[in-house]
């Protein structure tokens, strides 16, 4: 393991460089010294992913832009004449479309892994808060996406998530105008998407660029939630992390281009290839399947006011985990009880799930509030308390003796 | 604590169960269209260029009386993964329509025969001459109808369908409601103008029966069939809705096998980096 050494250039020119502007050195160290612990498992692919799915969005999304239209009129002709006339706009379309739903599959695994293995315990309480605020622009980018091609569902899913502001006691009627730029749901409502649309992927890219330096500085958390202690606890970013992160991805993309070549329509929704028409409302409104569990919460609650306040909160409590959380074991592995309530915890996610894509009635409706009360239980009341109470497992004293047999097993 | 959480998993799951359980099934569902088979369905479909000409022709004879298909020109039905008809045919089929171009020198509006790169006139003007024609109803547009139109399967049906690639929802729909009318059950309540098709939502619809046996002309012997014309039809508009199909399904299995010969080897190099770290003797003196 020599990988640790600092970058010393060799030929004159980097020489020179380096005297300058040290950016090989800055990436040496960062992406080939950088050392990772080496019990790191296969959830941990998900960050290497997570940065090739922006630039795919970055790069596909740069493309279709130049085919696009944000006009009410010509907003799904556009879109229409990019799935026909455009030298492969289809395959631009279907993989920036698939490519969002992706996107979500890949940050939700990246945050059920940090909730498994404690990722956000101190000292990565600032790594995980720059985390959730990249969920939250993703969420506010998606959502703005999705009603750019103008059909039935990107215009009544603008129309639902926009009225949700108008809950807010006083201001919240001048605040829907103001983001609808007029007095409904039109075209200053679209262009202002579309711009924002844009916008915020390289507001995303910078914050992604916050949270790796966080990263980098504190180092990455691993399975048993001990940090490492000694050199051999650690292995070179590369070639180690950056193969294993390859072969990963390689099994991502085969399960990403299933769905861009052979369903590419299969996460949508067919209304959406409806035109846009303010007069006629779908009959059963649906957001796309990564908001599906918050837009449960939401529907599962009365009151206008508080389900909105439950929507925004269930994304906001994400932040406010590493205090919420009482104890001081990082890994499930170490902590039976909080492992249980945990998948739990992801059950009650995927069932809300499901429950957001199911007409909002009778024992439908029971369901989501059962289940979006265990949602703000576990957070407010099962991990605060799970803390002081918990018996854990014992920890292994480092890394290396929890992945090699113990020693004098083999000499 | 063991006790308190297993009461507590337990009162959970049973409480949710139990609200599913008083789900009352959604009244008015229409039945679920009869899944078909397609030529081009799965990882190597490919479009059938006859049933596509077929199906053209019943667009051409019947459909295109009340629906427009204004994504689609008549260049397109000379496309490569279309219905193969050649550009000249194109054109000649082009120039048996009346477009409307204009305005001309003296400022107005004129008929001419169509041209191979015009797209397919509307039968109305606007959607309001549709309606005033039409009782009232207003035919869709039929460029996406392929795709606009979806049957909801339910859990666990849409997980088998991501795996066994099943995305003909809309062309099982169309040719389910051109087979589905009959007379209403006893006690329908069937609005005035309306039809009965088992297969639309709410039972209702605004089209007379399009189709009947023997209504549009074969030559190449195939039967001439409500349930044939269906099919045809519907794949006809599964064209018309995604024309790229082909273009799509052929490069995904170049991707497929980049992608797992790729990640194959991938995976090889990966073992053989992590042989040292996982094998290194070194690693286990203390």
């Amino acid at each position: 393991m020599s990988g640790h050494a600092t970058y010393q250039p060799q030929s004159p020119f980097m020489k020179w460089m380096e005297r300058r502007l040290p950016i090989a050195s800055l990436v040496y160290s960062s992406f080939i010294a950088y050392p990772t612990p080496r019990n790191l498992n296969y959830w941990w692919t998900f960050g290497g992913i997570l940065s090739f799915m922006l630039g795919v969005q970055i790069i596909t999304g740069i493309v279709l832009a130049m085919h696009y239209t944000p006009h009410v009129d010509y907003a799904f002709n556009s879109v229409e004449g990019i799935m026909r006339d455009v030298n492969y706009g289809w395959l631009l379309r279907y993989v920036h479309a698939n490519g969002a739903a992706f996107f979500f599959l890949a940050v939700y695994v990246h945050i059920a892994r940090g909730m498994y293995y404690g990722s956000y315990k101190e000292p990565r309480e600032v790594l995980w808060i720059l985390g959730v605020i990249l969920f939250l622009l993703m969420v506010a980018t998606g959502f703005m996406g999705y009603v750019l091609p103008w059909g039935q569902m990107s215009f009544w899913a603008a129309t639902v998530i926009t009225n949700l502001f108008s809950a807010i006691p006083g201001v919240g009627g001048s605040i829907v105008t103001w983001l609808w730029g007029g007095y409904a749901v039109g075209n200053p409502t679209l262009n202002r998407f579309y711009s924002l649309h844009y916008l915020l992927p390289f507001v995303i890219a910078g914050v992604v660029v916050l949270h790796v330096w966080a990263l980098h500085m504190v180092g990455q958390n691993n399975p048993t939630g001990v940090e490492p202690k000694t050199e051999k606890d650690t292995v070179a970013f590369t070639p180690y992390a950056t193969v294993k992160d390859a072969f990963f991805l390689g099994v991502f993309c085969i399960v990403f281009a299933w769905f861009v070549f052979y369903i590419p329509n299969y996460l949508g929704h067919s209304d959406n290839y409806i035109p846009a028409n303010p007069s006629q409302t779908p009959t059963h409104i649906v957001p796309e399947w990564y908001y599906l569990p918050f837009y449960a919460i939401l529907r599962g609650i009365p009151s206008k006011l508080l389900g909105v306040t439950a929507l925004a909160g269930s994304i906001i409590v994400l932040a406010f985990l590493p205090w919420l959380d009482t104890s001081p074991v990082r890994s499930a592995s170490y902590r039976p009880l909080y492992r249980q309530f945990l998948f739990i915890f992801f059950a009650c996610v995927v069932g809300l799930g499901y429950l957001g894509s199911q007409e909002p009635t009778g024992g439908y409706v029971v369901a989501a509030r059962i289940l979006t009360a265990y949602y703000f239980a576990y957070f407010f009341i099962i991990l605060p308390l799970l803390g002081l109470f918990e018996k854990t497992k014992p920890l292994p004293n480092s890394i290396s003796e929890s992945v090699l047999p113990p020693s004098g097993a083999k000499s | 604590m063991k006790a308190l959480r297993q009461i507590a998993i337990a009162s959970v799951l049973a409480a949710a169960l139990s609200g599913l359980a008083t789900v009352a099934a959604s009244a008015q569902e229409a039945d679920a269209p009869p899944r078909q088979h397609w030529s081009f369905s799965g990882p190597f479909g490919t479009f059938d260029q006859a049933q596509l000409q077929r199906g053209f022709k019943i667009y051409r004879e019947v459909c295109s009386n009340c629906h427009s298909m204004k994504f689609l020109a008549f260049r397109n039905l000379a496309d490569p993964g279309g219905p193969g008809f050649t550009e000249a045919q194109a054109a000649a089929i082009a120039a048996s329509f009346q477009v409307t171009d204009g305005p001309n020198d003296q400022g107005e509006m004129f008929q001419r025969p169509g041209k191979i790169a015009d797209y397919f006139p509307p039968p109305f003007a606007n959607d309001q001459a549709a309606r005033a024609a039409l009782g009232g109803k207003l035919p869709p547009d039929m460029s996406d109808l392929a795709k606009a139109r979806s049957t909801e399967w339910g859990f666990p049906q849409f997980v088998f369908d991501a795996f066994t690639m099943y995305q003909e929802d809309g062309p099982d729909y169309i040719h389910a409601i051109v087979n589905g009318y009959s007379d209403p059950p006893a006690g329908f309540p069937l609005p005035p103008g309306g039809q009965y098709d088992k297969y639309f939502p709410g039972g209702a619809i605004g089209m007379p029966k399009p189709l009947s046996d023997g209504q549009v002309e074969y030559t190449d012997g195939t039967p001439t069939t409500v349930d044939q014309y269906g099919k045809d039809v519907a794949a006809f508009l599964m064209w018309a809705a995604e024309p790229k199909l082909n273009a799509r399904k052929q490069l995904g299995f170049q991707v497929m096998v980049f992608l797992i010969v790729l990640t194959g080897l991938l995976y090889f190099t990966k073992k053989k980096v992590w042989h040292a770290v996982l094998h290194d003797p070194d690693l286990y003196q203390h």
